[in-house]
């Protein structure tokens, strides 16, 4: 994770787009200057940030199912909770499955777990378009790879 | 068993915290009951799952955009009512 670029994914360990099913971990840092104010002397990871990660999660399985042909934003958050507080250094794994893939959106939902234990789950609405710029798009497919994102579900990029 | 604008109605009022009686068949989705493209998203998946469908809200929103039909084809509560209706009986053939 680099959380100040919201980089929340580190490696996507599964991924099976078309049960539309995700599994990612995410390597919380020791240092980030977001534990600087969240919070002075009691690092913890922000529960939004969490949120964002359970987001993320979901959204890399709707690219690839898209195959990177349409861009996935956020638009709702439902049944938000935070279990458990997370501090720096450990790893976080995410999980989220597809709940509906709509005409222009898509739901998803996900959890985080660590240690087996779940620290944050959340259902996520997505509005699914058409990527803004040619740039956003070649950005979320280097982002991909960077994330391991199995190789097929690159192609018609 | 509902009529389909029955069911719709009865999820828009859920959904959007609109009183059932101000929900008629005539009702324009957007225009007269003020459902805004979020809380449409969630009308939607609501209809989507309890019809079995899958609504091509992309590409009536691409015709209206177009200038192609008017908004009321797709988003007056009768005429949403018998498109579903229509998509109902396509997935069935």
């Amino acid at each position: 994770m680099r959380l100040e670029y919201f980089q929340m994914l580190d490696r996507v360990l599964a991924l099976d787009p078309e049960s539309g099913r995700i599994r990612a971990e995410c390597l919380v840092p020791d240092r980030s200057p977001v534990f600087e104010g969240h919070f002075p002397g009691h690092p913890i990871m922000p529960g939004v940030l969490m949120i964002e990660a359970i987001a993320q999660t979901g959204g890399w399985l709707i690219l690839a199912r898209a195959r990177f042909d349409r861009m996935a934003f956020l638009a709702q958050v439902r049944e938000a909770k935070l279990r458990g507080f997370v501090a720096p250094g450990h790893t976080l794994a995410a999980e989220a499955h597809l709940v509906h893939d709509g005409s222009g959106y898509a739901i998803a939902s996900g959890r985080l777990d660590l240690h087996g234990r779940t620290v944050a789950e959340a259902e996520i609405t997505y509005r699914i378009v058409p990527f803004p710029t040619e740039g956003l798009r070649g950005a979320m497919i280097e982002a991909a790879r960077r994330v391991a994102m199995p190789e097929e579900w690159l192609r018609g990029a | 068993m509902a009529s389909t604008f029955e069911t719709v109605a009865g999820i828009i009022s859920e959904t959007c915290d609109i009183p059932r009686e101000k929900i008629t068949p005539e009702s324009h989705a957007i225009n007269d009951l003020g459902i805004d493209s979020l809380d449409f998203l969630d009308v939607a998946f609501a209809i989507d799952k309890a019809f079995g469908i899958k609504m091509p809200l992309e590409q009536w929103t691409q015709e209206v955009n177009d200038g192609k039909v008017s908004s009321d084809r797709y988003f007056v509560l009768k005429d949403l009512s018998a498109n579903i209706d229509s998509l109902v009986a396509a997935k069935a053939a």
